[in-house]
């Protein structure tokens, strides 16, 4: 027999989300007063309170990474951090990667390359392959591979989001 | 995810205080496996405590010659990190096995000794699972147990810890340091993970109110012959069906010391000490390997769809030993 696992009553819900939680962050160089409860993921924070809706939501539990986004410069799974830890925080998302209609050039080279078919995937694969040309670590088309392997592409665009980041190391390098 | 009170703390002995006082709470820090646990229902903490303020995020050097790794540093930043790249490769080459780039940016190294199993059981609140549900059963021993533990399991669970980093550690013979409402202890690796035995819900030796706040690395890292194998269904972002940290003190090809732990096969790394004392003072060679092998895993357990793990495990000893040893064939 399995007890059923612990549900807080509706009052205790309603003590509980009286609770905001008042925050700052600085998103896509946009610096936003934020009320949020301690439960909303960086994820659910942008696409349902700020309607920034290019991150998307894949599975939730930091499988898939369609949430990557740069908090600080570094790439994470949005969908696995909560937004009242990041009082203060910098965070880009692939809204943030234009400079008016000038394209980040990751972005024009995914268009270039046809590095992607549905596109779900496509802003988590930006910002993550942005993120690892600023980590520096990756030196061969297997280390790309490796470090990209946090961004699961379901129509298979793989070897074209492979030439990309090859392409874009080669740009930082020259 | 359900609903829960947030208290930032800012120094190690507030944590202690907080956690003590509140009635199911749970630390944050990384929390990329206590949120994906709390959205499937798997962990439901009433109060969280972020201990992300505390000054916790530092590696140092040791009088002894060992090295210091802050409970709050990233595991990337302790993987590349020129210290731990050079005298600890070993240690380096297991965190980047593990998880992806996006995972190891958050994901600290104390949460990495934390972590739950990846059960697939005892991830879903549906099935009986002793480890979330003490008494309920267990769902894997007669279940689908193709990831599952091969070495010390019990009657009431066959889980297996999901960490790479803690198999070289285990190797590496680090100490987990800690803080509790009676003061400051130290853990020998070895002692921190447990065996499932009738408390499978208990992961590790850590008291509910201590919180780890380093983990120490010995002097000796095994630099110069070490290996880390990682087997599992994808080339990268997958758990280990079986790992291997091997780690030797060779002098000439004379085997001074040997380190041989296992990940993906038990409830805690799998460390066989009787099997590391065999190689001391042989010669390098693979028939030595072989038998030490043999010995590890003489103790094996498989279930219905696991048997395959025992000879995985027993070549994959055979494998990290000769990259070790640096023997070409």
């Amino acid at each position: 027999m399995i007890e059923k696992p612990h549900r807080p009553n509706q009052a205790a819900e309603a003590a509980f989300s009286i609770q905001k939680h008042k925050i700052i962050l600085t998103i896509n160089e946009v610096e936003q007063e934020i009320k949020v409860d301690a439960w909303t993921t960086v994820l659910d924070l942008l696409r349902e309170h700020l309607h920034l809706t290019g991150t998307k939501k894949g599975c939730d539990h930091g499988q898939c990474g369609a949430c990557t986004v740069l908090m600080d410069g570094t790439r994470i799974n949005s969908c696995l951090t909560l937004a009242v830890m990041h009082d203060g925080a910098e965070i880009t998302t692939v809204e943030g990667l234009a400079k008016g209609e000038q394209l980040h050039p990751v972005q024009e080279a995914f268009i270039e390359q046809d590095a992607f078919q549905c596109g779900y995937c496509t802003p988590g694969q930006i910002c993550s392959a942005i993120g690892l040309i600023n980590e520096g670590k990756a030196k061969t088309p297997e280390d790309i591979r490796d470090l990209m392997s946090g961004n699961i592409c379901r129509c298979g665009a793989y070897n074209n989001i492979l030439k990309v980041v090859q392409e874009a190391l080669e740009r930082e390098r020259s | 995810m359900r609903p829960f009170t947030f208290t930032k703390v800012r120094n190690s002995a507030v944590a202690v205080k907080e956690i003590s006082e509140k009635e199911e709470a749970k630390f944050i820090a990384g929390g990329t496996n206590l949120l994906d646990l709390m959205k499937f229902d798997v962990m439901i903490p009433k109060n969280i405590i972020d201990i992300t303020g505390i000054a916790l995020n530092y590696i140092k050097n040791l009088e002894d010659g060992g090295l210091r790794l802050g409970a709050l540093v990233t595991n990337s930043d302790t993987a590349y990190h020129k210290e731990v790249e050079n005298r600890y490769p070993l240690l380096s080459h297991a965190i980047l096995a593990g998880a992806s780039p996006q995972l190891r940016n958050k994901a600290t190294d104390a949460g990495n000794l934390l972590q739950r199993t990846r059960c697939y059981y005892f991830y879903d609140p549906a099935t009986p699972c002793n480890k979330r549900e003490p008494g309920s059963g267990c769902s894997a021993i007669h279940g689908y147990n193709r990831w599952h533990a091969i070495f010390g399991a019990s009657e009431k669970c066959i889980a297996t810890h999901p960490s790479d980093m803690c198999v070289a550690l285990a190797a590496l013979e680090a100490k987990v340091n800690v803080t509790g409402p009676n003061g400051e202890r130290n853990i020998p690796f070895e002692d921190f993970h447990r065996l499932p035995g009738d408390h499978p819900e208990k992961d590790t030796n850590l008291s509910k109110d201590e919180i780890i706040t380093s983990i120490d690395l010995p002097a000796n890292g095994f630099a110069e012959n070490f290996s880390y194998i990682k087997n599992r269904d994808r080339a990268s972002y997958s758990f280990a069906l079986v790992s291997i940290a091997v780690g030797l003190e060779m002098k000439g090809n004379k085997i001074k010391e040997a380190r041989i732990v296992l990940g993906g096969v038990a409830h805690k790394p799998w460390r066989n000490k009787e099997a590391e004392a065999f190689l001391n003072n042989k010669e390098a060679n693979r028939e030595n390997f072989e038998a030490v092998a043999d010995v590890i895993v003489r103790e094996a357990k498989g279930y219905e769809y696991n048997k395959f793990k025992i000879e995985l495990a027993r070549r994959s000893v055979v494998r990290a030993l000769m990259q070790a040893a640096k023997i070409e064939e």
